[in-house]
């Protein structure tokens, strides 16, 4: 694959011990506890289930956890930058432009007020400055390689009334036309319906590849991480409970793994019952 | 007696038709999936037998009675449903034993704290829940509640809406067999709408496959284990799903 | 004292009682985090002790006329000093917590379940019941409040009673509205659904599952607007359409000191602080609860 060589260079993203709480009244609580990772040009899947800090996670990449939240790292290092030393208008600067993130339902991260066209292309002014010619062009692509078959008519749309899975690829547009190095997409299609999802992922990993960009793709679904990544982390409580190469997957070694993989209904199914998460296993609580 | 019976049945908003002449039967103690993408009007279909969507014509019968426009208490002991969203199903502001009271008090049915204490520990909750409220519940505890809420009037025909496609997959391991319990040791009858073919694998005898308000295929569960299906749409949805045609178990 | 509030707080009650005895406990707990909550809930106390135990606090009749002490500057005889016919004014203040309170708590009475139950009417069923119903409140709504009230006292009469009739019936569509708009938020929400497919019928779901969810924002609302209602009453007491003489009311009282203001500010001011404070008593108080119940701006675990 061609992503092998390439990650032996400086890596995309570093991070080490990295940490999340919020305060509750019974002091603070961490909802990512020490999480370390190294991040190539290559496709990175964090799963895990509701709760386990998979979404703080990418949050805290882009430093956009909310107060009172607090995020610390002994070490969060993008492209050679320092994320944690970073002012605020540095790290305003840097998202979107290097580091872009895909939320997951379309609906509520479009302007409603605002052509998508429009939207697309302030995206792109944000970041750099272009004829407005030029701008209209870059956009015109853009929609084009996420597949919208007819841009002219779409620029001009407002997001109520395109579809869900064309407002997700004009989400993706969005987030793409900057040219970032790294995409982080936190559930980009469980707002989707089954079809339309392949649809979208296939295309988040063909612009990925072409690209030569790095991935994390968040997801609760370890079938698709699977399917889309080339590594995999999955979480639980706050803490990497397994970390493996993708193909690997099913030979997953930690029964909470095990137990996820255990527990999906298969299309095949023959058995009685599902096996069932025993979660005071490992947990120790 | 079939439990349920869809004859010929049109259901629109407004002016525009959503589901256009579909026709099911449902035996008795079957558990049968309606299956389709988003706006493919499976959800609406429920919504109409248990009452909750006037504008239909056609013919709706459950347990051989065929139901009216509006919703009557006769009907409620025959048929209830589990929703799907487990965090709008349930009213923030009363306690479990409130909401499971609740369809008693209504019915005028005595002997209450008896039958919540009962029906607590048919759904697998601990006794320690009772006087909970939901905000104080996990996903997969409310979604219980809201199953123990469907069952208090001991109805035999049951509506699942997506029951479990809001929960984590360890949690819907737990509800999905837990559901699947209760229609053995109760004669249930099931009717579920879901998006997720694996799961009617597990759960179901018999789907019916939707497409922009028509049905276009039914099939029993098992031709997902070899993907044996006739109609084009059906095909592509079972492919989108993961299903692998040339597969043998 | 711990075993208490232990068993209060206790995640898994054992019973309806302690169950929602330990809800209002957190409730209790989450306002006086809050100080200004504290404070307004402190006047509001004093208001009410003031109210009830007037002839022992007050030193004075708060009608009796002594017009050999007339306008005299407060002093340690008379705290606030004396108005036109030698009344004490700390004496008629106290005494006009009881006109205040009795204005405030049957406006409250009257206006607020009107408002609720006519609101969450019309939001539940919608269509043409909505629109008849909310066609009237607009109709209510779109006069000025002052305005309406002074047209209903001068057709009823001046008076104490027909004040608060008055009051009354201007303040209820702000609270009409209100709960139609959070009755819509949940109309077709899926405990309603469920509800309605167990048999219940449209009052039982009205009473016991729509207006539960509007109240908490109600009272908050209600509690903002009785500093209004206080203005209000005064502003009808002080056009002499409120309370008639020689009844100690807060608003008459300021306008009779009009008269004097340059030369016994006294008269006029002091029944004006009162005014003041219990108005900010309640405004104190509403934003606590507000921020205590009002789960939109959260404050939920």
């Amino acid at each position: 694959m061609s992503h092998s060589h390439q990650s032996e260079q400086a890596p995309l993203l570093e991070l080490e011990n990295l940490r999340v709480s919020f305060p509750t009244p019974q002091g603070r609580v961490e909802v990512v506890k020490g999480l370390s990772f190294t991040l190539g040009r290559e496709r990175l899947g964090i799963v895990g289930e509701s709760g386990s800090g998979k979404s703080m996670t990418g949050r805290a990449i882009l430093r956009l956890v909310r107060s009172p939240g607090r995020q610390q790292a002994d070490r969060m290092v993008f492209d050679g930058i320092d994320l944690a030393g970073l002012s605020e208008r540095k790290m305003r600067d840097l998202r979107g432009a290097r580091i872009s993130m895909i939320m997951q339902d379309p609906k509520f991260s479009l302007n409603p007020v605002m052509t998508i066209g429009a939207q697309i292309a302030e995206a792109l002014k944000t970041h750099e400055t272009l004829a407005r010619r030029e701008i209209k062009s870059r956009v015109l692509e853009m929609l084009h390689s996420v597949r919208i078959n007819d841009p002219e008519r779409v620029v001009n749309l407002y997001p109520h009334e395109v579809s869900g899975g064309m407002g997700q690829r004009i989400m993706i547009a969005m987030m793409l036309i900057p040219r970032p190095d790294l995409l982080i997409a936190d559930e980009p299609t469980s707002a989707l319906d089954v079809s339309v999802q392949a649809q979208v992922l296939d295309l988040i990993d063909e612009l990925v590849r072409d690209k030569g960009m790095g991935l994390i793709l968040i997801s609760h679904d370890l079938n698709l991480v699977a399917r889309y990544c080339d590594r995999i982390l999955v979480m639980h409580a706050g803490e990497v409970v397994e970390s493996c190469a993708a193909e690997d997957l099913h030979k997953a070694t930690h029964p909470y793994t095990q137990g996820l993989l255990a527990a999906v209904p298969r299309m095949e199914e023959t058995r009685e019952e599902l096996p069932v998460l025993d979660r005071s296993a490992w947990s120790g609580t | 007696m079939s439990a349920i019976i869809l004859k010929d049945l049109d259901i629109s908003y407004g002016h525009t038709k959503v589901v256009e002449g579909v026709n099911i039967e449902v035996a008795e103690g079957e558990s049968f999936a309606l299956v389709g993408e988003s706006g493919s009007g499976k959800s609406t279909i429920l919504k109409a037998i248990a009452g909750l969507a006037p504008d239909w014509s056609g013919e709706i019968s459950v347990l051989g009675q065929p139901r009216g426009r509006s919703v009557d208490q006769g009907f409620a002991t025959r048929c209830q449903m589990v929703f799907q969203d487990p965090y709008g199903s349930l009213h923030p502001r009363k306690s479990v034993d409130t909401v499971l009271s609740e369809p008693l008090k209504i019915h005028g049915l005595g002997n209450r704290d008896a039958r919540v204490i009962e029906m607590l520990a048919a759904v697998g909750l601990d006794q320690r829940f009772r006087f909970r409220y939901p905000h104080q519940l996990s996903g997969g505890q409310r979604q219980r509640v809201a199953i123990a809420r469907a069952l208090m009037l001991e109805p035999k025909v049951m509506l699942l809406d997506e029951p479990t496609s809001a929960l984590d997959v360890s949690v819907q391991a737990e509800i999905l067999n837990l559901l699947k319990k209760l229609r053995r040791e109760q004669g249930l009858t099931y009717l579920m709408v879901t998006h997720n073919l694996p799961v009617v694998s597990f759960m179901c005898d018999r789907m019916a496959v939707m497409n922009k308000g028509r049905i276009v295929e039914i099939a029993p569960a098992t031709a997902l284990h070899d993907g044996s299906f006739t109609d084009p749409y059906t095909q592509s949805l079972y492919a989108a799903s993961g299903g692998n045609p040339d597969r043998k178990d | 004292m711990t075993t208490m509030t232990n068993w209060l707080l206790d995640d898994s009650p054992s019973s309806r009682l302690q169950a929602s005895l330990g809800h209002s406990y957190r409730v209790t707990r989450m306002l006086m985090r809050n100080p200004l909550a504290v404070v307004g809930a402190l006047i509001l106390l004093v208001l009410i002790l003031a109210a009830i135990f007037a002839p022992w606090i007050a030193p004075h009749s708060p009608l009796g006329q002594n017009l050999g002490q007339r306008l005299l500057p407060p002093s340690a005889a008379h705290w606030m000093g004396t108005d036109e016919l030698g009344r004490d004014i700390f004496s008629r203040v106290i005494y006009g917590a009881r006109i205040t309170l009795l204005i405030v708590a049957m406006v409250a009475v009257i206006s607020a379940p009107l408002g609720l139950l006519i609101g969450a009417i019309s939001g539940y069923f919608g269509g043409w019941v909505d629109k008849a119903m909310m066609g009237v409140t607009d109709v209510f709504l779109s006069m000025p409040k002052l305005i309406l009230a002074l047209a209903f006292v001068a057709a009823l009469g001046p008076g104490i009673e027909n004040a608060i009739i008055a009051i009354a019936i201007t303040s209820w569509p702000a609270y009409a509205r209100i709960a139609r708009a959070e009755t819509l938020t949940f109309r077709n929400s899926e405990f309603i659904s469920a509800m309605r497919l167990l048999g219940a019928s449209h009052t039982r779901i009205i009473t016991g599952h729509v207006l539960p969810l509007c109240t908490s924002s109600m009272i908050v609302r209600v509690t903002l607007d009785m500093a209004g209602i206080i203005l209000t009453a005064a502003g009808l007491g002080f056009l002499g359409l409120g309370a008639q003489p020689p009844l100690p009311e807060w608003g008459a009282m300021i306008s009779r000191g009009r008269a004097f203001i340059l030369d016994q500010w006294w008269v006029a001011t002091m029944p004006g602080f009162a005014i003041i404070i219990v108005s900010l008593g309640f405004c104190f108080l509403g934003d606590g609860l507000r921020d205590v119940l009002d789960p939109k701006q959260g404050g939920k675990s």
